[in-house]
């Protein structure tokens, strides 16, 4: 890595039930965590279509991150099924045009785990970083 | 679809929140504020100590006058927490309110990165330019009214659930209690007497019990568990299954034409039913036939054939004799029942405190859980309230109890967490030897006692001057005396800083408490959350203790978490008031997130037809082309269907796709690179 001060810019949508709430858990526990992530709230990941996220990584995103609620407790009945099927799929797409699918994570984190989403977002800042600036960032624009 | 008004130009004005130091604390509001100003499409930008206060809100609705605005954008807290607000001040500045967007600089930022006051504003920053972008392509959108079923369904026929369709039922409400026992009554109905009045449980209980049986707005569903629900609140679908009982009431038995006939109560059926199981309302600890009632107060009152021990010899069927009120043939029956909103009351489960094997409950006879203590001391149970050891029917004189018994928990095998109750119980049990056994001696081994009610203190106090010995100290183990059953109980008595080894005749668990098997059935099929321990999660800890996240859906007792007898009928009686408020307006108002179909977009494929859980999409013919339709009162708005649709024809109303797209554009190629 080049620059040792390089912060990565990393594009989170989170489900409003569950990731949502939860990352509100760890604000009022004031559980502290890196700030490199900016979120976007949807009701629910079964609405993050797949061009979101390559839409991200076009526009430069170092990594993207897919929060929503655990397997059986969707607010939606299984919007986090299908949007998992979608990240695995997605996952081969990114390495096919090179991109190494640790930079698109997807995760599981619920109202109640205030102190997970902190662990959460210090894990995908890190594997972010450590992969370093994102190849595609020279085309943004 | 909403109206978009075409070639708006748009006009956002931004709101910075200070929230006093909770965001200005770490966040250079005046900064930020300063920054929305240079952004595109931004009419104005303020900033304010509090904006949810009434200046706050007034500033939104005169900038929205003055600057003639198409959208705001309020960077304070969490949307989850003051979106509402926020929406009621751009409506009475005379826009809709669906064109408001808020920007989390608080939960999400100043809360969590408190000590990076740079990084912070950076980041609030980002956030605004997201929420301007999203605020610029927000639409007009009308939320859809939804007539309410006048009629509400309560979960669990323990106390609370019976508190709660009490109160339901007497507001002129439809209800129907549904319970998987033969009996309603629950947990409370195994007690023996209530702290720290000593009432008798039963006696306060019974006419509750009968009251609930003789309410004619109660339809009372015992031995009935719920199967499948669907539709939202105000129109919920409750797929019940009432399990086969064997029996028939006298009400059942006039509608298949016998005269005078059905169940009595009378219990001619059981004296000569050959088959004996084990009684679970004894814990074990007494036997039942097959055909039987749990105790002599049960409600409704109809026995119940056990059809896993049943060998169907027909002798009830002989007993019963012109009544007809057996039928070995029966079989489960499903019944769905339309209701505007419901109550969880599903109550709690004994933790299984053999895990703790050094205490050796199920290993040694003579240690019980405190349930088992109820049912022992109790007049009604299986030694007419006379307390013995089980392993020689002596009475015993030393009694030992083990306050948090796998709660407060730490090592993986119990439960972290208080279950509230115990201390009180405990404090109770030791009062019933002292009173009842002469010479007797209670051993409290405590780590704090937690009295914390109204009388609950005084209480303790009574029972130290009892004479009850309390020891603070953890229990390490308890080691069994082969020859005599009597028991070792080893600890360390942590305000004289030395090892004790009491020898006892018999100990008490204190068990925790778990949600029961019920609970978790039961959210998943409501939708409700749950915290990591099981218990469910009520909206909000302080300010919706009854609500959950699933509109229409409401909680009362210990499935929201461990809470005694009066605390569990508050909040039952706030849980149905709750529930009776949508039933009582006779509508309700549904966020209008709803999909759309661009139709001029749509292929027609109808990938989104099977995607949908909620059956809301079809594919309809239109002007000679098959296209989708959406069912709009069946349409949640998770936007699986946006999420998928290969030409982009679903437009996910306030998640559209060009609004999503134009947050991730704002953030990634707005701003600094």
């Amino acid at each position: 890595m080049a620059d040792e001060n390089w912060k990565p810019k990393i594009i989170a949508i989170i489900c409003n039930w569950c990731s949502y709430a939860g990352a509100d858990l760890a604000g009022g526990a004031r559980i502290q965590y890196p700030p490199d992530i900016r979120a976007i709230r949807v009701m629910c990941t079964g609405r993050v279509d797949p061009l979101f996220i390559l839409k991200a990584f076009q526009d430069g995103a170092d990594g993207v991150l897919v929060s929503g609620c655990h397997f059986g407790d969707c607010h939606y009945l299984e919007g986090n099924y299908k949007a998992a099927k979608r990240m695995f799929l997605l996952k081969s797409v990114l390495k096919n045009i090179g991109l190494d699918d640790k930079r698109l994570r997807m995760t599981f984190v619920s109202a109640s785990e205030g102190a997970k989403w902190g662990t959460v977002m210090e894990d995908v800042i890190k594997t972010v970083t450590e992969l370093g600036p994102s190849p595609l960032k020279e085309f943004a624009r | 679809m909403a109206e978009v008004k075409k070639n708006e130009e748009p006009r956002i004005g931004v709101f910075v929140c200070h929230c006093g130091t909770n965001i200005a604390g770490s966040i250079d509001v005046a900064a930020v504020k300063d920054y929305a100003k240079t952004l595109p499409n931004v009419a104005i930008a303020d900033d304010y100590q509090y904006m949810c206060s009434t200046p706050g809100q007034n500033k939104i609705a005169e900038a929205i006058a003055e600057h003639n605005l198409t959208g705001v954008v309020v960077a304070a807290c969490s949307p989850r927490l003051h979106e509402p607000t926020f929406r009621n001040a751009t409506k009475a500045g005379g826009l809709n309110p669906f064109r408001f967007e808020m920007a989390n600089i608080r939960e999400q930022n100043s809360w969590v990165h408190m000590h990076q006051p740079e990084e912070a504003t950076a980041k609030a920053k980002d956030a605004v330019r997201i929420a301007v972008a999203k605020a610029s392509l927000l639409e007009d959108l009308i939320p859809k009214s939804v007539p309410v079923e006048k009629a509400a369904m309560v979960v669990g026929g323990g106390v609370g659930g019976m508190q709660a369709a009490l109160d339901l039922a007497s507001a002129g409400i439809k209800t129907y209690l549904v319970e998987k026992n033969p009996t309603i009554g629950g947990r409370m109905s195994q007690l023996d007497k209530t702290f720290p009045t000593l009432d008798c449980s039963q006696c306060i209980l019974t006419p509750k019990m009968v009251d609930v049986y003789r309410h004619e707005g109660i339809e009372l569903l015992t031995y009935t568990e719920v199967e499948a629900v669907e539709g939202y609140i105000g129109n919920f679908d409750v797929t019940l299954r009432k399990k086969a009982r064997g029996v028939i009431t006298p009400a059942e038995a006039e509608a298949r034409g016998i005269v005078g006939g059905g169940c009595t109560g009378c219990g001619d059926c059981v004296d000569v039913c050959p088959v004996i199981k084990p009684n679970p309302f004894e814990l074990g600890m007494a036997p039942r036939k097959a055909i039987y009632i749990y105790h002599p107060q049960v409600s409704p009152l109809i026995y119940t054939v056990d059809f896993d021990a049943c060998v169907k010899c027909g002798l009830c069927v002989e007993a019963c004799g012109d009544k007809k009120a057996i039928d070995l043939d029966m079989e489960d029956e499903f019944m769905t029942v339309k209701v505007g909103t419901a109550i969880i009351a599903t109550g709690y489960d004994i933790f299984p405190i053999e895990k703790k094997f050094e205490w050796g409950y199920k290993n040694y006879d003579n240690v019980i859980t405190s349930l088992e203590f109820e049912r022992l001391i109790c007049a009604s149970g299986p030694t007419g309230g006379h307390l013995v050891r089980p392993s020689d029917g002596e009475t015993p004189k030393k009694v030992a109890f083990v306050l948090c018994a796998g709660s407060r928990d730490n090592t993986g095998v119990g439960k972290p967490y208080c279950s509230r109750f115990c201390c009180m119980y405990s404090l109770k049990h030791a009062h019933q030897i002292i009173e009842k056994i002469p010479g007797a001696v209670p051993y409290i081994f405590y780590m704090d006692i937690r009295s914390f009610g109204k009388m609950y203190e005084e209480f303790y106090y009574r029972i130290q001057n009892e004479g009850a010995k309390f020891i603070r100290g953890r229990v390490a183990n308890i080691l069994e005396d082969p020859v005599t059953k009597n028991l070792h109980v080893n600890a360390e008595d942590t305000l004289l800083g030395r090892p004790l080894d009491i020898e006892v005749d018999m100990v008490v668990l204190a068990a925790a408490v778990e949600p029961s098997a019920e609970t978790e059935k039961t959210r998943r099929l409501f939708g409700v959350s749950c915290s990591q321990d099981g218990w469910l999660l009520e909206a909000h800890p302080k300010l919706n203790p009854c609500g959950t996240t699933t509109a229409g859906v409401y909680l009362a007792g210990v499935c929201q978490g461990p809470k005694d007898i009066p605390d569990t009928v508050a909040q039952a009686e706030g849980a149905a008031s709750a529930a009776s408020i949508p039933i009582h307006r006779g509508e309700v108002e549904l966020e209008p997130y709803f999909a759309q179909c661009i139709e001029e977009k749509c292929a027609g494929c109808g990938l989104c037809v099977n995607l949908c859980p909620y059956g809301a999409l079809a594919l309809v013919e239109k002007d000679g082309r098959t296209v989708m339709q959406v069912t709009e009162a069946k349409c949640k708005g998770c936007g699986t269907c946006g999420g998928f649709c290969p030409g982009g024809a679903i437009w996910m109303q306030h998640f559209a796709t060009p609004q999503i797209v134009a947050q991730i554009d704002a953030f990634l190629l707005g701003g600094e690179q």
